[in-house]
């Protein structure tokens, strides 16, 4: 099997994951989505560090699921904080900065 | 001391004072000690004038410091330039300024402390000023000088400027003034242009090794000679001194009579062999000087404010000197400046004392004040021989060398206008030397002869006036010995008439007053209205001076502003309108960002 359908499938999953971003009003579907759209990423370093030998690729996917474990913990402790002030987490209704 | 050090030290002293009234308010708020200070420091000016002007070198002693650094040497220098025509300037200056200020404390003695502290202050300042001026070894320097001498000459007019009419006059001198300074600046940067230098000396030189390219220099010396009409008070610009007398009369004595308004009679001695080159500018100094002369005259005739009687013969002397200079007679000009500040000082301080007792300006309220003020009476009388030209007083031998001046000069009509104003000066000063001393009413109230303080400088003035003329008289007459016989006894002639002319009509009335203003009434309401020249600069400040301004004014609020205000409500509609695509919801933000990351990738693609 060659390199295109890992690239194929993580550009599948990067959009699912755009398409729920843009069309989720729960603010924590939103979170999901872009949890959607770093693991395809991931799976394209890993594929690219499989195909090209270089290590570097894994070690690229190694942190950036670190990473985007600290961010789902920003942005979950973030969707909390809005839920106490404002008591709700549907994006529609956070919109402070209409000018 | 060489000569430099006393110019100095004359210059430094006032200077000083200045700065100590000006930056410690205790001493000036002390009054009389502000004054006590002033006047030592004109005093000891006076003393260093005095040893400068007696034992001056035949040639001229000249200092200078480089002051504007440019390539090839300094583009302007500060220093001094003394020759006898500065000395002698120089004693008259420190003389009457002297005088006049211990004459202030006791004309002004019933104003506040700090009221004659500023009154001091803006003397000491003038002293420094008018020496500086003086002393001025280049155009640049006597051109500050020369503006600060016209600040200090606004300052002291204003000097009751609660009074509106004195707020009025002091800036209508200043700009009227201004009007012409603004011609002796641009002829002396234009002078530069051609010269490469404003130093008196260099230019000097230049004039004599012919050197001095004279292209256009008629024009120049003719705004240069603008600075001297302004200031000097000559036709068509004499209409401010005349106001000026709203100051107090001390200031009028020193200021507007002795030295400030000859200071343009100075400067067109000073640079005299400049105006040698431009024979043409000398003859239309000399016309304007005699056209002053005469119209002042006449105007001086039907006054009934004694000062403002002065006032218009100062305008009318200062025309003689300037007749004398335009006529090529530069050293009678000088000389009748010399005997003018002695004598119209004097004339103005007697005409203080007669103000001081009696409380008015108006002659027609004075009368018979020879009984209750003799010594006054004496003084003015003194004043009024000499300014009428009476041997030996030294105004005859001044006048004398003027006209002969003038006739030597060939300027013949002038010289006419100038023996007519001789009559007419004679008739005017006797008029108010008969109406307010002698006449047939008495004064109101309870006049009295001045305080010591204000008579001794009194006292001075006519001392020297005579004394100078006498010593004139043994010694052959000074400048009399260039002139034609005949003219001595012409003018002593045309100068007796109009005292017995003055006489006939004010003291025993045999010739009616009224009558000789009906015969001659065009010209008599014309006086009376001062020839309409105030009126033609009223319309013309009114009419075109006010209306441009108008029009400039409608251009900048309607067409200048109404641009940018289009603009600012054009960037206002626009905000408006894009604000609305601000949502403030972050999905809608993230649309934009993908769809633009889209384009971008499209457009990759397309290139």
């Amino acid at each position: 099997m060659g390199l295109q359908p890992y690239l194929i499938l993580a550009a599948c999953l990067f959009t699912i994951g755009l398409f729920g971003v843009l069309t989720r009003r729960n603010a924590i579907g939103i979170l999901l989505g872009i949890e959607l759209m770093l693991n395809a990423v991931n799976v394209n370093l890993v594929a690219f560090a499989r195909f090209t030998g270089e290590t570097a690729g894994l070690i690229f996917a190694l942190f950036t699921i670190s990473i985007t474990v600290a961010e789902v913990a920003l942005g979950l402790a973030i969707v909390i904080l809005i839920f106490r002030v404002r008591r709700t987490v549907e994006a529609d209704q956070l919109h402070l900065l209409k000018g | 001391m060489n000569a430099g050090t006393l110019a100095l030290a004359a210059l430094g002293l006032p200077f000083c004072s200045f700065l100590l009234l000006a930056v410690v308010p205790p001493l000036r708020r002390a009054g009389r000690a502000a004054g006590a200070l002033s006047i030592a420091a004109i005093g000891g000016s006076l003393l260093a004038s005095l040893v400068l002007w007696r034992t001056l070198p035949r040639e001229s002693v000249e200092l200078t410091w480089p002051w504007l650094p440019a390539e090839g040497g300094p583009m302007a220098t500060v220093g001094i330039l003394v020759d006898h025509l500065a000395a002698s300037m120089l004693v008259l200056v420190a003389l009457v300024s002297f005088l006049v200020q211990l004459y202030s404390l006791g004309y002004l003695e019933h104003e506040t402390p700090p009221a004659l502290g500023r009154y001091y202050a803006y003397h000491s300042l003038f002293a420094f000023s008018m020496l500086g001026l003086v002393l001025a070894s280049n155009f640049l320097q006597m051109f500050i000088f020369w503006e600060l001498v016209g600040l200090c000459s606004y300052l002291l007019i204003g000097f009751w400027y609660t009074k509106p009419e004195a707020a009025r006059a002091a800036v209508k001198a200043f700009w009227v003034t201004k009007a012409g300074d603004l011609g002796f600046i641009i002829g002396i940067v234009l002078l530069w242009g051609q010269a490469g230098t404003f130093q008196f000396s260099g230019l000097f030189q230049m004039a004599a090794d012919r050197t001095l390219p004279t292209a256009g220099l008629a024009l120049i010396m003719f705004l240069i000679y603008l600075g001297a009409v302004g200031k000097s008070a000559q036709f068509p610009l004499h209409v401010w001194l005349p106001d000026a007398m709203e100051g107090p009369t001390p200031v009028s004595a020193l200021i507007h009579a002795a030295t400030m308004v000859a200071a343009g009679v100075y400067l067109v001695s000073r640079v005299y062999p400049l105006f040698l080159l431009t024979p043409d500018v000398l003859a239309l100094i000399g016309w304007v000087g005699a056209f002053t002369a005469l119209l002042a005259a006449t105007l001086g005739l039907v006054q009934a404010d004694i000062k403002r009687v002065l006032a218009y013969s100062t305008v009318s002397q200062l025309g003689f000197m300037m007749a004398a200079l335009g006529a090529g007679a530069a050293a009678a000009g000088f000389f009748h400046l010399l005997t003018h500040g002695l004598f119209k000082a004097l004339l103005f301080l007697g005409a203080g004392a007669v103000i001081h007792a009696v409380g008015t300006n108006d002659i027609w309220k004075m009368g018979r004040l020879y009984r209750a003020m003799p010594q006054t009476a004496i003084v003015f009388l003194v004043g009024t021989l000499a300014l009428a030209g009476i041997w030996p007083f030294a105004g005859f031998f001044s006048k004398d060398a003027v006209l002969a001046g003038v006739w030597e000069g060939g300027l013949t009509t002038p010289f006419l206008m100038l023996a007519l104003t001789v009559f007419l000066t004679a008739v005017y000063m006797f008029r108010v030397v008969f109406v307010v001393f002698f006449g047939n009413r008495s004064a109101e109230g309870h006049p009295h002869d001045v305080p010591l303080v204000m008579s001794g400088p009194l006292w001075i003035l006519a001392i020297l006036t005579l004394g100078w003329g006498i010593s004139l008289a043994a010694s052959g007459g000074g400048e009399k010995a260039h002139g034609p016989e005949w003219i001595p006894w012409l003018a002593s002639g045309l100068a007796v008439a109009g005292i017995v002319f003055a006489w006939l009509t004010y003291q025993k009335r045999a010739v009616s007053a009224d009558a000789l203003a009906r015969t001659f009434r065009p010209l008599y309401v014309a006086a009376l209205s001062k020839f309409w020249l105030d009126d033609l600069y009223g319309g013309i400040y009114r009419g075109i001076l006010l209306g441009f301004s108008r029009l400039v004014g409608w251009v900048d609020r309607y067409l200048v502003d109404g641009l940018v205000n289009l603009a600012s409500a054009w960037t206002l509609r626009w905000g408006d309108g894009l604000r609305r695509i601000q949502t403030g919801r972050a999905q809608d933000y993230l649309y934009g960002v993908a769809f633009g990351l889209l384009l971008v990738i499209v457009w990759s693609y397309w290139r």
